[in-house]
């Protein structure tokens, strides 16, 4: 499996993370040559393995249903980068 | 350098409790220190007043004898943790500005234990490095030099600011934070003791993610005894975080007990690496001999998959990283970059706030976890992680820790090993099984390379039993008796 | 009609539906799905935010028992499998009301299988839908785009609080019986409390997958209409959508997958995404919650205190008190109404208390606009007016005028008929005053009536009636009049 430009476009949209052009080709290669070398995982057999979910043995604790006020609005925009009358706002959605 | 700063952490808890000096005047030579080892860029934010007024609020619990177990100990924070109303950036440009109004876990631990904040120390951007060279901030300087050379040598990642300061004598002890080797690796090339606990030991809530599975944080200190007052304080359940696991914490410091005769120490052949300089390989045997020598049985063991392990971690840490770090959008907090519509804006912003290597890992988790290609990489990964956890478990049906060296060499200049990424990530190859696996683990300075750089020995033991890795780390550390320091400040550029 | 029989009649011959619901029910809890703020309906825009709803840096999710009972409840009405363990996902997709630019949710490995909901067709039939699974997630903020007209506004109130995903089989043939299920459903939340039901305040939302066929043939592909909110626009979504893909394929075309928009001030569907936006949700096991692993025993406990289920209650109504399975139906359709009757009939001839509420109850919730579900009439008035008919202290018509006020406005059954002076005369004394005056006053017609034109009696209650104003009791007028005429 190897990855050409145009997947380097696929992931990086779904990254959205913006790339020049020109960043295209190297960042493929780059990519290309860390997934030639993963790629060696392929010489272990898993047949029948389980794959790991959590790093320890344990139960999934649970929480009581007890509500708390929620965060003062102030504090919750405090480090947005933009914030009208307890929204946060961002450029308008086009759908 | 002041003596005050070359205390140990114990030392310093017994110089205090009999009055040999005050909190404010230990705290006052560590501001001192740091302030004239800024060459280093150990430090990305200084909370001086703030830990001058501890101080003097740890000087009256003294003197009303309601010392506790840190009680005015100055630390330091990777920069990793959220520190109420303190920058915590994750040493990200994407962070900008982000003061959290709350408090991580770990750190309201160390507060509430008598504790602290010098400042906050530099790293890896979002922990990804083993050399300290993706940081925002910029390098930082191990204060280490090669014999007969002065060139700046990295000092290892991602807790690399922790560990320089830490080994330059800035502070008693610093929290880090260990994904692959985060902790222990900069340890080694700092020539000071860094400890992981155990997955689920210390919470995670309030640490910047990384990998969620494998982020554990942990101390950095000059002794073993040291890094388990430290771990004492920061490790416990916490409700707030669904992985920190229920059990009491023990007493750590009392399992030092320095008697290792009832141990069995594993020494698994498959570490012995390609390549790898023989003066670790000279090391590490000098390391069996001394368990030997302490009357512990030093058995071969086998790990058959320890060369797995970098690459399951490569992809299993990128892809939980491609999420984690999906929240930085330029919305709530930190950097934006504006746009003609929301994609348009996170897109940029997330180009220009995230460094290389962080946009490089995002881009290989995403595709690895994509439709087509979650099965190949992401669950094949996940099984291999699977088996590497079996290999320990039934490694430790024999043995009670597993001995290997920490890094498969010393350290590196600054600007060494920057464009091939894998060879950057080979620093890791022996710290990462244990990663994967979520097992307790230390790097103990051990030795100095022929040019007189740190080297360390790694132990890895049971989960959870980290008294049975402190009792090995302390005679380890005994023996190796590794009394070299870093050049005197001022020494530094 | 039967719903079994519904098709779209196409140019050259019909075409049949299949429709399969994915339902979004929001839990009744106090607070949210992974984090302790409130999930009242309509604070403030982002007061009820916690740090974890925000996707802090470093803050972490831990999961809310009582979300996990709600949904471990509603599996078991559905009849449905319960998975001892689950796994929570992560599903990642980049908006502004998604705080951690992924949806906590249950991908392969959902809380509950496979179940499923019986429908009672009109016609006394019933089929059975099947549920594919039910899922917990978490629900997304609110963007508000009418605020300003540069910019979206994000209120995160909404953001963490937990969602139960329920999908059926796409075993639905009809818009009727797309109803059919919905208010089956919303009856069996309701009557178990996982969800308040509501739909105009988004407690209730589906999504509807829609496909045709040619009676016979392979279904064709399927499109997506998403959030849809009332029982009628999902019926009239379904409807519109069958006839454009019929229309579609006919005139030579293909229906494309894809999700599509109701509108209904227009009565259309249309496309919603751009195509170039691949969607790759790139789901995995969400590394900060362990596996959700449930006690067998604990289950067996939440099984043990639920509440009677509908299609119980439909079987007990028509078991202990004979009335018919549509009339039973009818009832239980509705959890306050099948509270409602069961209170008013204990003690009370219960066909008439069924009778009196699908008739003159049901025609004043209707007039007054209000949801049968949120009948506010209590079931000792309602006993009481039956009472009142029953013992002729007012006719059936004045019953439905009493109704009305007391849906109107709350008011006492007998205040009401005081006031309006409904209380009728059954005083034989009085009757038979007013039967002697009408019979002088119509000597001729009473001379008619006994030569053999007998259908006068009606004109002869009717005059009487008339000549007490509506308040005599047409039984005892009719006695009298025989017995004066006849006799
Ligand atoms: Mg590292
Ligand atoms: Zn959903």
């Amino acid at each position: 499996m190897s990855i050409d430009r145009d997947t380097v476009v696929r992931i990086a949209r779904l990254s959205r993370i913006a790339m020049e052009e020109d960043a295209l080709e190297p960042m493929a290669e780059e990519l290309n040559g860390i997934l030639a070398w993963v790629e060696q995982l392929g010489e272990v057999d898993t047949e029948g393995v389980e794959p790991m979910t959590g790093a320890i043995a344990a139960t999934l604790p649970q929480r009581d249903d007890a509500a708390q006020a929620g965060t003062p609005t102030d504090d919750l925009l405090a480090n947005a980068p933009e914030a009208d009358d307890g929204f946060f706002v961002v450029p308008r959605v086009v759908e | 350098m002041s003596a005050l700063t070359a205390l140990t952490v114990a030392g310093a808890r017994a110089g205090l409790a009999g009055r040999a000096f005050s909190a404010r005047e230990l705290v006052d030579a560590h501001i001192a220190a740091i302030e004239a080892e800024r060459g280093l860029n150990a430090f990305v934010a200084e909370t001086f007043d703030r830990a001058r007024a501890g101080a003097d609020a740890a000087d009256a619990r003294i003197a009303a004898g309601e010392a506790r177990l840190l009680e005015g100990i100055p630390l330091a924070v990777k920069d990793l943790f959220c520190t109420r109303g303190v920058r915590s950036q994750a040493c990200s440009k994407i962070l900008s500005g982000f003061e959290p109004p709350y408090e991580s876990t770990v750190t309201a631990n160390l507060w509430a234990a008598g504790a602290l904040m010098l400042g906050k120390t530099n790293m890896d951007e979002f922990a990804m490095g083993s050399a300290n060279v993706t940081s925002a901030e910029g390098p930082v300087v191990n204060p280490w030099r090669r014999e007969g050379d002065d060139k700046a040598l990295v000092p290892g990642g991602s807790s690399g600011g922790s560990a320089a300061a830490v080994a330059a004598r800035l502070c008693l002890g610093a929290t880090g934070t260990d994904t692959g080797g985060s902790i222990r690796q900069p340890a080694a090339f700092c020539g000071i003791v860094g400890m992981k606990p155990t997955y689920g030991r210390c919470s995670r809530w309030g640490m910047i993610a990384f990998a969620s599975s494998l982020d554990q944080a942990g101390p950095l200190t000059r002794t073993v005894e040291d890094a388990a007052l430290m771990l004492q304080a920061m490790a416990g359940r916490d409700p707030k975080d669904s992985t920190s696991i229920d059990r009491p914490v023990p007493d750590y410091a009392a399992s030092l007990t320095g008697d290792v005769r009832d141990l069995t120490i594993g020494v698994p052949a498959e570490y012995r690496m390609e390549g790898m300089p023989a003066e670790i390989e000279a090391l590490w045997a000098e390391g069996v001999r001394w368990f030997r020598e302490a009357g512990a049985k030093v058995v071969d063991v086998s790990l058959p998959l320890t060369r797995y392990a970098l690459p399951t971690y490569y992809i299993v840490a990128p892809a939980e990283a491609s999420s984690n770090l999906a929240r930085y959008d330029g919305v709530r907090y930190g950097l934006r970059v504006d746009g003609d519509d929301p994609t348009e804006m996170y897109a940029r912003t997330r180009a220009e706030g995230f460094g290389r290597e962080v946009r490089r890992r995002i881009l290989i988790g995403t595709y690895v976890l994509s439709a087509g290609y979650y099965d190949a990489y992401y669950l094949k990964a996940q099984k291999v992680r699977t088996l590497i956890a079996r290999d320990f478990e039934r490694a430790f049906e024999s043995v009670d820790a597993v001995l290997t060296p920490t890094a498969p060499f010393a350290a590196f200049a600054i600007g060494e090993k920057m464009d091939d990424p894998i060879a950057m990530y080979l620093n890791d190859v022996f710290t990462v099984p244990a990663s994967l696996a979520g097992l307790p683990a230390i790097s103990v300075p051990a030795g100095l390379t022929g040019d007189g750089l740190p080297l360390g020995l790694h132990l890895i033991a049971r989960p959870f039993d980290e008294p049975t890795l402190f009792r090995a780390a302390g005679v380890l550390e005994s023996a190796a008796a590794f009394s070299q320091r870093p050049p005197a400040p001022g020494a530094t550029p | 009609m039967s719903a079994d029989g519904y098709r779209i009649r196409g140019r050259d011959g019909d075409w049949e539906i299949a429709v399969g619901l994915e339902v979004h029910a929001q839990v009744v809890s106090e607070a949210k799905l992974f984090s302790d703020a409130p999930t009242a309906f309509g604070a403030a825009p982002n007061s009820q935010v916690s740090l974890v709803d925000a996707a802090m840096p470093g803050m972490l999710p831990v999961i809310n028992h009582e979300c996990v009972a709600q949904a471990v409840r509603t599996g078991l009405a559905l009849e449905a499998e319960i998975n001892l363990t689950s796994v929570f996902d992560r599903k990642n997709y980049f908006y502004p009301d998604l705080p951690p630019g992924y949806q906590i949710s249950q991908y392969s490995r959902p809380i509950v299988g496979r179940g499923h909901v019986v429908l009672d067709l009109e016609d006394g039939a019933q089929r059975s839908i099947g549920i594919t699974r039910l899922h917990l997630e978490m629900d997304a903020g609110k963007s508000v785009h009418d605020r300003r007209a540069d910019a979206t506004c994000v209120d995160l109130n909404r953001a963490g609080v937990a969602l139960m995903e329920i999908v059926s089989e796409p075993d639905i043939r009809s818009p009727e019986e797309a109803g059919l299920y919905l208010r089956k459903l919303r009856s069996i939340l309701r009557t178990i409390g996982t969800c308040d039901g509501n739909m105009e305040q988004g407690s209730l939302r589906a999504d509807v997958n829609v496909s045709v066929r040619r009676s016979g043939e392979e279904l064709g592909t399927r499109c997506e209409i998403k959030n849809l909110n009332s029982v009628r626009f999902v019926m009239k979504a379904i409807e519109v959508e069958a006839r454009r893909q019929v229309a579609v394929i006919e005139s030579g075309g293909a229906v494309e997958l894809e999700t599509r928009l109701f509108d209904p001030e227009r009565g259309e569907t249309r496309s919603m995404r751009s195509k170039e936006e691949a969607h790759d949700y790139r789901y995995f096991p969400d590394p900060d919650l362990l596996p959700l692993t449930l006690d067998p025993a604990w289950v067996e406990e939440l099984r043990a205190a639920l509440p009677e289920l509908p299609d119980a209650r439909k079987a007990r109504f028509m078991a202990e008190h004979g009335l018919s399975a549509y009339d039973a139906g009818v009832l239980v359709a509705a959890r306050a109404i099948a509270d409602l009757f069961d209170a008013a009939a204990a003690g009370r001839d219960a066909k008439r208390v069924a009778n009196f509420i699908m008739g003159p109850l049901f025609g004043a919730l209707n007039r007054a606009g209000i949801e049968v579900e949120d009948c506010p009439v209590p079931a000792d008035a309602l006993g009481a007016l039956i009472d009142r008919v029953s013992d002729d202290t007012i006719s059936h018509q004045s019953a439905n005028t009493v109704i009305q006020a007391v849906v109107a406005t709350g008011a006492d059954v007998d205040a009401v008929i005081e006031e309006k002076g409904l209380r009728q005369v059954s005083d034989a004394g009085a009757i038979e005053a007013l039967v002697e005056r009408v019979i002088a006053d119509n000597p001729d017609k009473v001379a008619d009536y006994r030569a053999g034109r007998t259908k006068l009696m009606g004109w002869f209650v009717g005059q009487v009636m008339k000549a007490s104003a509506g308040k005599a009791n047409p039984r005892a007028v009719n006695e009298a009049l025989r017995a004066r005429l006849d006799g």
